[in-house]
């Protein structure tokens, strides 16, 4: 869950008022703006969606709406270290399915979660584009192919330091 | 416009350009199955149940949503149409509880009657209903995502028609949830509690809180003196629920029936709709001259869900609306001063029930402690038309054969400028009628005003009274406010004057006669049904004029003084706050 007393202080940055401002009359603005501000916090967090609302003059309804209703953006603030485990066509039949099982054992928490010390976020994706190193899993911008369930202790004591 | 012609199953037709193929097919009376259709909204081709065939093309189309094309054969009913469109039925009930014995649309659910139409026998696939809880957050409606097909209709309704954007298609594909934002409830999101979203839903995904049975225990319990009053627009619309024309005047029927359900008196909002009349007509009469240095325009306040809209989007506004309570609570609060003391009954044992067209009405009767007038809840429990109707069915009252029996005295009477607050312009026009009076000291020469009547969704006239022209502007659905506030801001921001002198808004399309409270199926045609059964009981009245109700005048001269006196205050009027649009 996210951690309400943070959500409360967020405010936007001034970087993203003037983005706003530069936006605010052009088509296709709440998508870019949304955006931005997953660029800014690593999510959406609600506060600022309220902000937003307000700055756009558009109903938060709509804003969850657009949130809720593509994968990308997040509503909760994701771990330190993101996780992401292909569940695409290759990685599905070489059993990602025991390597999410596996995360989810590791690091006692479920898929499309996050750990209580914050540090990691997991979730299953659709194909990451490497099929041929099918299993794969990416930790933030690294890639690990070819991955049994044993070897996840290893991966992950490295992110642990 | 121009014609096209064209043909349904080989018949030729002519119908305008631009007809959707579905409304071409009704023209020629032929009904195509939708679920996710309302005329009352845009076409969004959700259901998909419409489908129909072109004929020369492989495809099939969604007949809501698709111009009718000038030259082509639509094809709407053939064996492979019924047996998509049944399949389509049958995907929708995989993941639908199918309780409708226990469902509250048990019998007018769209979805129950396609089931039968379709002759739906099994459950050819697997069963797959998510467990999702009840939101009863608001004291009016309660949703129930189990039973949602997803049609859109509530959402649209909340967005389009009422511009309040409490409702939200929340996720996506299979996990879609039509909610609030945010994860709030529905209390804690800017919903109005207008019901529209109920009044529109094709099955039992939303509905009004029913309470139909704190009415039966308060009429067993012999403790209590329950007291009845019923709302102008009940009066035309419970007909429809025992197979009337919308717009049959039923008054006489429905006093008879309450006192049969074990009602001790039987009175009517329309009595408070006169007094609301004298003590806002007065009110705006002094903000004309001066006398009250409230700013002009003034706003009616009669509708709840209005004055909950304006608290959450129009805060800047609340210093125009009209202190005057609504006509329900203002019988309320004479209920149970007046008349309790002219009967020499406790008031805390009198229990005051409003039979009302309207779902925000239940919010109304707690939404803060002036609606305690009286020193107890000045109206205890709200039942809305649909629930009074299905009272009166259990009860085993032959509706349509009772007698027609008159109110109680002494707050029973009414006149019919009263009895027009049930429709948009009403009570514009009743407060024209005695403001009249007021202010040139003689009675207006034609009754009926035609400038303030009719359908449009904004409307704006001046009505000379005397030597004054009155600015007046009338907006019924919510998204048509917009449009009149922002006018009334602008010239504030300029410094210039307002370009009103009176508002007039109500939440529901058509006014109280379109409410969320009422009769299902109701469409443009129903709703004009209605407003012409309004105007048939006005022009029946005795009296037409508020001031000319001899109640009225009993009550003042009995009890209130005069309109706006300590005691009116006191009583009948209340005050606003800002709300933030979200509560959580």
């Amino acid at each position: 869950m996210t951690n309400s007393a943070e959500t409360k202080e967020l405010t936007l940055t001034e970087e993203l008022i003037a983005y706003i401002e530069e936006w605010k009359d052009k088509p296709g603005n709440l998508i870019m703006v949304l955006h931005k501000v997953q660029e800014e916090y690593s999510y959406v967090p609600r506060a600022i969606a309220f902000e937003v609302a307000k700055l756009l003059d558009i109903p938060l309804a709509r804003i969850y709406g657009v949130i809720t209703f593509y994968h990308f953006f997040k509503l909760e603030k994701p771990g330190e270290y993101e996780i992401k485990i292909c569940m695409g066509t290759a990685c599905y039949l070489r059993a990602a399915e025991d390597l999410i099982k596996e995360f989810e054992t590791l690091l006692n928490t479920e898929s499309g979660t996050t750990t209580p010390d914050g540090k990691f976020s997991m979730e299953a994706v659709r194909c990451v584009g490497c099929c041929g190193l099918a299993p794969v899993v990416m930790i933030d911008n690294e890639v690990f192919g070819k991955l049994n369930p044993d070897q996840l202790p290893a991966i992950l004591a490295k992110f642990s330091r | 416009m121009s014609k096209i012609s064209i043909k349904i199953n080989g018949i030729a037709h002519k119908v305008e350009k631009g007809t959707r193929i579905l409304k071409a097919a009704k023209e020629s009376q032929i009904n195509i199955p939708t679920l996710c259709h309302h005329s009352d909204l845009q076409p969004w081709a959700a259901c998909g149940l419409c489908v129909v065939k072109v004929e020369g093309s492989p495809k099939m189309v969604r007949a809501c949503a698709t111009d009718a094309v000038e030259g082509q054969n639509y094809i709407t009913h053939d064996p492979e149409l019924m047996e998509v469109r049944k399949t389509v039925l049958e995907l929708m009930l995989s993941s639908h509880p199918n309780d409708c014995l226990n469902c509250a649309r048990n019998g007018s659910c769209e979805l129950q009657t396609a089931a039968a139409d379709f002759c739906i026998r099994e459950n050819c696939f697997a069963k797959e209903v998510k467990s999702l809880p009840l939101d009863k957050s608001t004291p009016s409606i309660v949703l129930d995502p189990r039973k949602c097909i997803n049609c859109g209709r509530c959402a649209l309704v909340c967005q389009q028609l009422q511009n309040v954007w409490a409702l939200e298609f929340i996720n996506r594909g299979y996990d879609t949830v039509i909610q609030p934002a945010g994860g709030a409830l529905l209390n804690e999101s800017p919903c109005i509690k207008c019901g529209q979203c109920s009044a529109h839903c094709p099955v039992g995904a939303i509905y009004e809180k029913d309470e139909t049975d704190a009415f039966t225990a308060a009429v067993r319990d012999e403790s209590k003196h329950v007291v009845v009053q019923i709302a102008p627009a009940t009066r035309v619309a419970i007909g429809e629920a025992f197979g009337q024309k919308p717009g049959t005047i039923m008054t006489g029927q429905l006093y008879t029936a309450l006192r049969m359900l074990g009602a001790d008196a039987v009175f009517d909002t329309n009595f408070s709709a006169d007094l609301t009349i004298m003590e806002e007509g007065t009110e705006l009469v002094h903000r004309i001259t001066g006398k009250d240095k409230s700013p002009l325009p003034q706003i009616t306040s009669c509708c709840p869900a209005w004055t909950d809209y304006m608290e959450k989007y129009y805060p800047d506004m609340i210093p125009h609306f009209s202190t005057a309570k609504s006509p329900m609570m203002m019988q309320g609060a004479i209920t149970k001063t007046y008349y309790a003391d002219k009967k020499g009954i406790a008031p805390k044992s009198i229990y005051s029930v409003a039979i009302m067209p309207c779902t925000a009405k239940k919010y109304e009767i707690g939404r803060d402690d002036n609606m305690q007038a009286s020193g107890h809840n000045d109206v205890d429990l709200v039942l809305t038309t649909r629930e009074l109707a299905r009272l009166i069915k259990r009860s085993g009252i032959d509706f349509l054969k009772l007698k027609e029996e008159p109110a109680d005295s002494p707050i029973g009477e009414y006149s019919g400028a009263a009895t027009i607050f049930g429709v948009t312009g009403g009570v514009m026009e009743a407060a024209i009628r005695t403001a009249h009076v007021l202010v040139t000291g003689k009675e207006l020469g034609e009754i009926n005003i035609a400038a303030v009547r009719g359908m449009d969704g904004v409307r704006a006239c001046e009505v000379p009274i005397g030597d004054t022209k009155l600015k007046a502007a009338i907006a019924h659905g919510m998204t048509n406010v917009r449009r009149i506030m922002d006018e009334v801001r602008t010239a504030r921001e300029k410094g210039e004057a307002p370009p009103y002198h009176f508002i007039e808004v109500m939440a529901c399309k058509g006014g109280c006669i379109g409410g969320g409270g009422q009769p299902y199926f109701t469409d443009e045609k129903i709703r004009e049904q209605r407003i012409a059964g309004i105007y048939t009981d006005d022009e029946k009245s005795a009296t037409r004029c508020s001031h000319q109700n001899p109640g009225i005048t009993q009550i003042y001269q009995e009890f209130l003084g005069e309109p706006l006196s300590k005691k009116s205050h006191e009583l009948l009027h209340t005050k606003y706050k800002p709300l933030p649009l979200y509560q959580k």
